[in-house]
Order: structure tokens, then sequence, then C-alpha cells
């Protein structure tokens, strides 16, 4: 009798890339749940819209450099990458934000480079920076929790304060405070964190990215607070602030612009959670997740030269 | 108990193991015996086209300490020495002896002995090389040549660690023959003068361990270790016995160890007890393409076809026929193949059980890969070099040092092929390799020609000088001569 014959090994794979992205889809249910309670049906909206852009961009992207079509939409990489920059965009912004915003994620940062896999750095936060250099105004007004008064986040709150050199005991007391960070923010934090903890749970993600960004950011900011705390956010702030554990979890490990050896990722989670720190503190943005995580991106491919295991 | 080290990576296979007792293959109509060794070691025909063979005949010599030689596993006539398709993945025919077998499996008269401890370890060495012995793990090393060393042996391990998911004939060897295969271990370890012995099995195997436990004597040790593929590669059992991390480029000889398989200790018993050259092995045949999967002690040289036969047939629903395990085994392209003294496996795989390659996606640098490497080696990383044609890059990434286990291919999200390109990459530096070596060779030759060319021009001017000088000289006293005159 005859038979085909084909390479070594001959044992199905255990894994696949539609797996790897639909649960980054499931972790990110207890987010998009706290961000519906708390800004309501707009969140849908922006969803929506930024999930139909992504999946007929990356279908267009797809035909126009002929690559199986069907294959690609079903490894669920757009829609990662469309929820992602959905719920980074203000939930009042106008239609044409998360439709710019997306294109510009799918088609520039994600196909132009060469589609899945190839891309230096992670689409959805390429889309955000050019969201927030180009529409800024649109950018920062945020909803209130609970509410349609729009206002800047607690981190752009803090930060304007603090230029006009009211200490954090009184910047505090504003009625956007919580228990800890933004009133309300504060919850969506928890979110994030569950969802992250359940990747790491289910090995999705290993450890080593988001504990050395929450530790990059955590010891600066314990530090300064030590020395100052009039001047200085607590370093819970900083954790419970903005979108740290949505960063930490979700857009740093995103393995193909992350580093990819274990010790590459301590430095690389390190690096992004000190930009992080950096940038709120003295940069010229409230929040840094973006941007932190786009400079770590250009230094993965040295951080996993340099970090390579000798053999 | 012994506390047991790790080594990088590796993967807990789901078992598929099998709990028959060992059955004895009938006689096939024809034995194949595949001149090629290994790698281009080649074994060289003693027999003519027509003669009259026993069981236990060497029918072919080598002269190389990389092969052995070849000896009947039956009675009967040589009926050809012609191409036929061997198991090797080339799936290519290349010269075989042909023994039409006639029945009787008349046996060539064998000398048993029982000191071993008499005879000195070169007289033992001599007589496994003449045995035929090798390495019956699956990589065929010839075990005389392993066994001479100029390094200190401290330690001999006897590997019963089957790591492979479906390999179990070490195990059913193991129940059937342990006191045989500890006395093998006894003269192996005699042989290498090594201090201690280990056995190893895997923790999955708990009877194969009762029964070599019962067998034991005092000088060995027996160690269950995890069961964690690769863990009967090497170097990896050395690291999990011992600790001890072999470096990629080292032979574990340079480190004081030997590791031989049960199988061969089986042989090595046989050979020096019994007097027995190895024309047998323990096959497992496996896989739901089969119908009675089972351990089969078979003559080496029989034809799959006739194995297959004699375990119920193929079923409807096989799609492929592998040699050697799931993980590191061959595709063979047909059945008419004859098992060699590699086989340890043959499994008929049906497509639920076959890899799913048609889904290739684009690597997404998860870097699961190189968690499960157990030579921590970058596999997305020798990937892309590997598939750019960066050799260089791929020699300095140790792609050399891969052991084509397979871990990467299993844990791939993107379901790469990355063992087959790295044995691609791998040949096409070899080839490189040996091409700059022979580059090298002519260019010194040229140099050499040179610089000899350039000698004797010289020398040819120095003569050439000289000889005017004495024709001066002469011309010059002659005049004198005349002067004076």
């Amino acid at each position: 009798m005859q038979f085909p014959t084909t390479s070594s090994p001959f044992t199905p794979a255990s894994n696949t890339v539609n797996r790897v992205m639909l649960q980054v889809l499931i972790a990110l249910l207890p987010a998009i749940g706290t961000m519906f309670w708390l800004f309501g049906n707009v969140l849908l909206i922006q969803l929506l819209l930024a999930c139909s852009t992504a999946l007929l961009a990356e279908s267009c992207m797809l035909w126009l450099r002929k690559k199986p079509i069907k294959m690609h939409l079903l490894d669920l990489s757009a829609l990662v990458s469309a929820i992602l920059l959905a719920l980074a965009i203000p939930t009042i912004a106008p239609w044409w934000i998360s439709v710019s915003g997306t294109l510009f994620a799918i088609i520039i940062a994600k196909h132009l480079y060469g589609g899945l896999g190839y891309n230096p750095f992670n689409p959805a936060m390429i889309g955000y920076v050019f969201l927030l250099i180009s529409f800024p105004q649109q950018m920062t007004s945020w909803q209130q929790p609970f509410d349609v008064i729009s206002s800047a986040t607690v981190l752009d709150h803090t930060k304007t304060q603090l230029g006009l050199d009211f200490s954090m005991g009184k910047i505090t007391t504003s009625p956007l405070f919580g228990y800890i960070a933004g009133k309300g923010w504060e919850y969506l934090s928890l979110a994030y964190l569950l969802g992250g903890l359940w990747l790491l749970q289910r090995k999705v993600i290993s450890w080593h990215i988001p504990v050395a960004v929450l530790l990059g950011l955590t010891i600066p900011a314990l530090t300064a607070y030590l020395i100052d705390s009039s001047r200085f956010n607590s370093p819970l702030f900083h954790l419970f602030s903005g979108a740290t554990f949505c960063g930490a979890f979700f857009i740093s490990t995103d393995p193909v612009t992350a580093a990819s050896s274990n010790k590459g990722r301590l430095i690389f989670g390190g690096l992004i959670g000190s930009l992080i720190y950096i940038i709120r503190t003295w940069g010229g943005y409230p929040d840094a997740i973006a941007f932190a995580v786009l400079l770590a991106n250009l230094a993965a491919p040295s951080i996993d030269y340099y970090t390579r295991p000798k053999t | 108990m012994t506390k047991l080290a790790h080594f990088h990576g590796g993967l807990k296979l789901t078992a598929h193991t099998l709990s028959v007792p060992i059955i004895d293959s009938s006689l096939p109509e024809e034995l194949i015996y595949p001149l090629l060794q290994r790698a281009n070691h080649y074994a060289t025909p003693i027999i003519k086209l027509g003669e009259r063979v026993l069981k236990g005949q060497m029918i072919a010599t080598v002269n190389t300490p990389f092969a052995a030689p070849i000896h009947s596993a039956s009675s009967g006539i040589v009926k050809a020495i012609e191409p036929r398709i061997i198991a090797h993945p080339s799936n290519l025919a290349d010269d075989c002896i042909v023994i039409e077998t006639d029945g009787l499996d008349a046996a060539l008269a064998s000398r048993s002995c029982f000191d071993y401890q008499q005879k000195s370890p070169e007289e033992l060495r001599a007589k496994i090389h003449h045995a035929g012995i090798v390495g019956l793990g699956g990589a065929t090393f010839p075990t005389a040549t392993k066994l001479t060393t100029e390094q200190d042996i401290h330690t001999l391990i006897i590997n019963g660690a089957e790591c492979e998911p479906y390999i179990s004939c070490d195990a059913s060897l193991i129940l059937q023959k342990a006191k045989e295969i500890i006395l093998g271990a006894l003269i192996l370890q005699y042989i290498l003068q090594a201090k201690h012995c280990i056995i190893a099995v895997e923790e999955n195997m708990p009877q194969a361990a009762q029964v070599l436990k019962n067998a034991i004597t005092h000088s060995i040790q027996l160690i269950s270790v995890p069961a964690i593929y690769p863990t009967g590669g090497e170097k990896q059992l050395i690291q999990v016995l011992t600790g001890t991390k072999i470096p990629a480029k080292a032979l574990p000889a340079e480190h004081g160890f030997i590791c031989q398989n049960v199988g061969t200790a089986y042989a090595v018993y046989q050979a020096i007890i019994q007097g027995l050259p190895l024309t047998e092995r323990i096959i497992t045949l496996t896989g739901k393409g089969i119908n009675q999967p089972q351990n089969i002690r078979t003559r080496i040289g029989t034809p799959i076809k006739h194995l297959i036969a004699q375990s119920g047939g193929y079923n409807k629903k096989v799609q492929r026929l592998i040699m050697g395990g799931s993980m590191m085994g061959i595709a063979l392209s047909s059945d008419e193949i004859a098992v060699t003294k590699a086989s340890n496996c043959l499994l008929a795989l049906t497509s639920g059980e076959l890899e799913n390659k048609s889904s290739e996606m684009p690597c997404i640098r998860c870097g699961d890969c190189a968690t499960v490497c157990p030579a921590e080696l970058l596999p997305q990383q020798l990937y892309w070099y590997a598939r750019s044609g960066q050799l260089e890059q791929c020699q300095d990434y140790q792609l050399l040092s891969c052991i084509e286990c397979g871990c990467c291919d299993v844990v791939c999200p993107s379901h790469i092929p990355l063992v087959q390109q790295f044995r691609a990459a791998k040949g096409a530096i070899i080839i490189k390799e040996k091409q700059t070596a022979q580059a090298n060779l002519a260019k010194i030759r040229f140099q050499n020609q040179q610089q000899r060319r350039a000698k004797e021009e010289q020398e040819q001017l120095a003569k050439a000088e000289k000889r005017k000088a004495t024709i001066e000289k002469m011309k010059a006293a002659s005049l004198a001569k005349k002067k004076s005159l």
C-alpha cells in the first residue's frame, strides 16, 4: 500500500491564533461591561463603528494583497485591535473619530507593514496616537461616569492643578475623585485587572510583561510619593488611573510587538512602566500608555537581540 | 529518593501506551537489508548471489567505525542485491541484500560464554562490533564505537525512558527480559569501568519499574523520571538524572557519561552471554489506522506489510505510515519497506491523529516555541533566518543544536512547520560548509603550487646565475692564462 509523505511531527497542534485572540476578546468582556455601565449605549455605538470599520478595512487590504480573506478575518486579530482602540476613545467622540482611527490602525499600522505578525508597532496604539495628535480636543473630553456632562479625566485634572501649584491633598477633594482614583474609573481598572488575571490563568499571556509594567510604574511612583506626597500622586492612584491595567495586561502583551524571551519581556515591561510614570509626571500628555508602548515597541528587537539565551 | 533536575522546556504529551504481551512475528518470505547504514556509511556484501545463508550469518561487513555489520535473521538464499525503497526520509531506492527465506530457520552455531569478566574489555567490544549491535533507541550509532572512548566514564545510563507518546517497545522488553537487561548493563559497566550505573524509566510505567526493582543488583540504581517529552533524549536525560547540563557542542562522554538504550543492553547480553548477533528487535505497531495494535518481536529485514498483516491489517481510515514515533519519526511512502535496526515503532495514523498543517498562519512571535525548546533555542528567530536563507545567522543562533524533537511545531498557534524548515536549513548549512571546506582546500593547494613554482623559478634563476658566474670565472681564468702566456 502507498502512502503520502510529510515531515515530522505527526501530532495535531495544541493551539491556534484564533483561539488566542478569542480568549483575549473574552477577557475584555468585564471591561466592556463596566464601561457600558459607566457610559451607557454610546459605548456600543463606538464598538460597532470600530469593529465594522476594522473588518471592512481588513477585508479590502487582504483582497488587495491577495491573501486568504476568510482565514485572516477568522484569526480575529483585527477585531482585537478595533475593540482595544474603541475602548480607548472617549465615548462621546464623533463617529468619524473611531472610523478614521481604526482605518489608520488597520491599513497603515498593520497592513502596510505586512499584516498580522509583521507590524513593529501595536496597531491599536498607533491608531490612538494618530487620533490624539490630530484631534486633541475630541480625544481628551470624556463623559463623566454615570452622567452626560463631559470633563477632563482625573489624570488630566491632577496634571493641570499640580501645574497651578495646588497640593495633592487639595486636588483629591475634587468631585472627580472616587476612593483612590477617578470616580467610576476605578471599577473599570478592576475590570481590566480581572480580565488580565484570567488571561494569566489561561496561560494566554505570561506574567513577565504585566508584572514588569506594574513594577516599573509602582517603584518610581512610590519613591516619589515617599519623598513628597503633596506634589506626587500615590502609586495606587497611578495603578488605578487611566489605562494602566489595560496597558499592562492587554496592550503591552501583544506578542507581535513585544520582546519574546522571558528576560526580554521583563525589560520590555519595565521600560513601559517607567515610561508611563515619566510621561505622566513630566510629559505633555496626561495618560501615557500609548506612547510608552510604542517607544518600547521600537526597542523590542534590540531587547530581543541582547537577551537571547546563551547556549 | 534522589532529587531530580529539570531540563528547559519540553511537553507533557498524551501517552498511548499498550498493555499487551509481546508476540513473535512469523517468518516472512523475504528479508531485505539496505546496505546504507547511517548517513553516507555503506556496508559491503560478503555473500554471493544464490548463496545459502544461515540465521545469524554475517552477510555484509563494514570498514568504518560509524556503521556495524549486518546478519541474516533467518536461513535462505541470497535472491538479489538490488535497489529497493528504503526507510529514509527521501523515500528513494537504494541497494539492498534480499534473502528468500527457506522456512527452516536454520541457525549458525553460537558459542555461549558466562564469565564475561574473564575477558578483556577490548575482546568484549570486538564481540559487540561483530554482533552488529547499534543503539536501538533509534539513532543506530554503533555501540562498540560508543564504548571506545578515551574519556574517563564515571556513569553509565541505561535509558528506558521512552518519551514519544506511542512507543512502548522498551517498556514491554523490560517486563519480559528485566534480568537480561540488568546483566547487559553490568557487561556495559564492566567494559567502560564506570563507577555508577543508572537505569532510568518513566513515571508512567510503574509495572516496568517494579519488575526492574525485583531484578536489580547491588551496583545499579533505578530512577523513575517524569514523563515529559523529550526526557528520553540523551542530554535531557543526563540533566534530569544528574543535574549536569551537557553543552550543545560537547558529547556526553566528554563529561563522563554514556547512555545506552535498554534494547541495546539486551542485545549486548545476547551477544556476549548467548553468542547471538543482532537479528531481532521489538517494534511497537500502533495507531488508530491499524486493527490490532501490539508489540511484536520481529526479524530485522521483515517487510512492514508482513507485520501489518499479522496485526489485523489497516482499517479504512488510515492516512499515513510512520516509522518511529509521532514526534520524530519519518513518513514512509510504502509498506514494502523493511524494518531496520532503527525501527522502534510503526504508526498507522488516521487523519484525526495527524497534524493540521494546511492552515499555516504568519508567526505572531508568541514565543511559545522558545518556552518549550529543550535545546534552549529561539525557534521564532531561527524561522525568520531559515526562511530568508540567512544561514550565517542561523548558525549564530545555534541551529545545529536543534534536536528536531518537534515540540515547537506542536505548540505553534500559527501551525508553522518549523522542524521542516530547520531540517532544510541544516542541510543547506552542511552543504555550504562542505563547499567552503573544498574551496579552502583548493585555495591552499593553489597557494602551495604557486609557492612551489616561485621557489622552482628562483632555484632555476639561482642556478643560471651560478652557471653564468662560473662561465665568467672560467673566461676570466682563461683570459688571465692567455695574458700570462
